[in-house]
């Protein structure tokens, strides 16, 4: 397993999607986009607006490190050598951007899990390497401790 | 514009033909539309075809070589699981232009075995497993998970669409199985995702369906009124924003707006429709979509499949083929092959599964992405 602290050392990890951001010395956290013209908020950088159709009205925003639960499933069944089970969860920020990753430390069971219960996300190194052996930080969520 | 006639068509029985070429699929089912309507591929003067596997390699140029290279214009469509839908669309688009009276519209599909979607990382790492799950069981689990959420929607609610048209298709001698599923059968089969287990997840299979549609004018100057379907509403929507797309697709907008359209398009109210073919891909989306669809209000979707008024015999039986779960669900061939269930019902010719009295049909499919496509059909007059 990787480390368990919360923000692990993460020189020399590379981000799992590009709207994980990992600033010099500083914590790791989410990236997204929201659009001055109607609000709408985005994972990652954008050039225009896909809610109002706005061109180069976004900004870059640091989404929130926690929010609440909104549907999930308990997959069972997957790709081969991906471990299961595992629960995909689709997650509301606070303060928007609606993010799917898997829900960890919590049973993969219908009566654990509570749609609308709050969640954290966390960071860890991933368990894969890709071809050239380089090492990912991913996030995860978590119920909120 | 001239009103748009079906004046033959017909399907494959679907099931896995892994030594059967796309074309010959396609050229089987065409041929048999083109019988079914007494009038050969010379009459024919354009040819719409589905095909999502083999979008880039000319698959309507390849059906007819092996039914006749007449020279006429060809139309190749993917478009996600509303690729048959779709080519069976802009072959009535054509003839309401009034560019052709009479054109064959085909869909076709060979499918592997097993998972959709969730494929692999273009860089870096695979994020299945990792950032939740891209397969198409779990994507609509969520969905149906939704439903669960704003309105109680239960895993055995769910499982009852299953056991529903599992049964429908027992009567479907063109359906991929003919097997009774009971409940505990349904929920005790193997969990793919939660909850969708394996009897509630839609068959990949083989399969090719075609139309040939026409003009009033051309089909009443053919005398072919007596069993002809007249389409009185073609409907296509992509998505419409919605504020979590990015993570987390969203079939019900744009079948609400589909469904909306069509049935200002066709002048009818959902009230009106005898039977409903619908986009069951997972036994969760069938009940997103009676509300989607205005067949009862969202929050009653659960008491609907309760109560068997979607079975055959109900107030408005859904998925009499047996649906995407039973009959199977070969991506391109789906819009077309739903389009001849309810045309046949609307024909009285449907046999053991007959909807009594059919007069106005409705048909649905998403491809997801998204795009959704409607048909209203009625029984010619
Ligand atoms: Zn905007």
């Amino acid at each position: 397993m990787p480390p368990s602290d919360k923000n692990p050392s993460t020189s020399a990890l590379l981000p799992v999607v590009d709207f994980l951001k990992i600033p010099e010395g500083g914590d790791p956290y989410l990236e997204g986009s929201r659009c001055s013209q109607c609000g709408a908020t985005f994972l990652g950088e954008r050039s225009a607006c896909s809610s109002c159709g706005a061109r180069e009205q976004l900004e870059s925003i640091r989404l929130a490190d926690q929010g609440e639960l909104y549907v999930y499933s308990i997959v069972h069944r997957s790709f081969p050598g991906i471990e299961v089970p595992y629960v995909s969860a689709i997650v509301d920020l606070e303060g928007g951007g609606t993010v799917k990753g898997n829900l960890i430390n919590i049973d993969p069971e219908p009566e654990q899990i509570k749609m609308g219960m709050p969640v954290e996300l966390v960071f860890q190194k991933a368990p894969r390497k890709d071809a050239e052996g380089n090492e990912y930080l991913t996030y995860y969520f978590q119920p909120k401790s | 514009m001239s009103d748009v006639y079906v004046i033959g068509i017909d399907m494959i029985k679907f099931g896995r033909f892994p030594d059967i070429t796309v074309p010959k699929l396609g050229a089987t089912a065409a041929n048999m539309a083109l019988d079914d309507a007494g009038l050969t591929i010379q009459d024919m003067q354009a040819l719409y075809s589905g095909n999502l596997g083999q979008a880039a390699a000319m698959v309507g140029q390849r059906i007819l070589a092996e039914i006749g290279q007449t020279g006429v214009p060809v139309v190749n469509c993917a478009n996600a699981c509303a690729t048959g839908a779709t080519a069976f669309r802009e072959g009535w688009m054509a003839i309401k232009a009034g560019v052709y009276d009479m054109v064959l519209c085909v869909g076709t599909e060979q499918m592997g075995k097993g998972l959709l979607g969730g494929g692999g990382a273009s860089k870096g790492i695979p994020t299945e497993g990792l950032l939740g799950s891209g397969t198409m069981p779990a994507v609509f689990a969520e969905a149906g998970m939704e439903h669960a959420r704003n309105y109680g929607t239960s895993f055995e609610q769910f499982a009852k669409v299953s056991v529903k048209n599992h049964h429908h298709s027992t009567l479907n001698p063109k359906a991929m199985y003919q097997i009774e599923t009971p409940l505990e059968t349904v929920m005790g089969a193997e969990m793919i995702a939660y909850p969708n287990t394996k009897l509630m997840c839609s068959v990949n299979v083989d399969g090719a369906a075609a139309a040939v549609i026409c003009s009033e004018e051309k089909a009443r100057e053919l005398g072919k009124m007596d069993r002809a379907v007249k389409v009185r509403a073609s409907v296509m929507t992509s998505d419409p924003f919605q504020a979590r797309n990015m993570s987390m697709p969203d079939v019900n907008t744009c079948t609400q707006l589909a469904a909306k359209q069509a049935y200002e398009m066709a002048g009818v109210g959902p009230e009106e429709i005898d039977l409903v073919e619908l986009h069951d891909c997972f036994a969760t989306a069938e009940i997103l979509h009676y509300g989607n669809l205005g067949l009862g209000k969202p929050e009653e979707a659960g008491r609907m499949i309760d109560e068997g008024e979607t079975a055959l015999g109900g107030r408005v039986p859904v998925n009499v083929s047996g649906g995407l779960l039973s009959k199977g669900h070969p991506l391109g061939a789906t819009g077309i092959a739903n389009i001849y269930e309810v045309s046949t019902h609307l024909r009285g010719e449907a046999g053991q599964r007959q909807v009594e009295g059919a007069r106005l049909g409705l048909t649905h499919v998403i491809g997801l992405g998204s795009a959704c496509a409607i048909h209203i059909l009625e029984k010619a007059q």
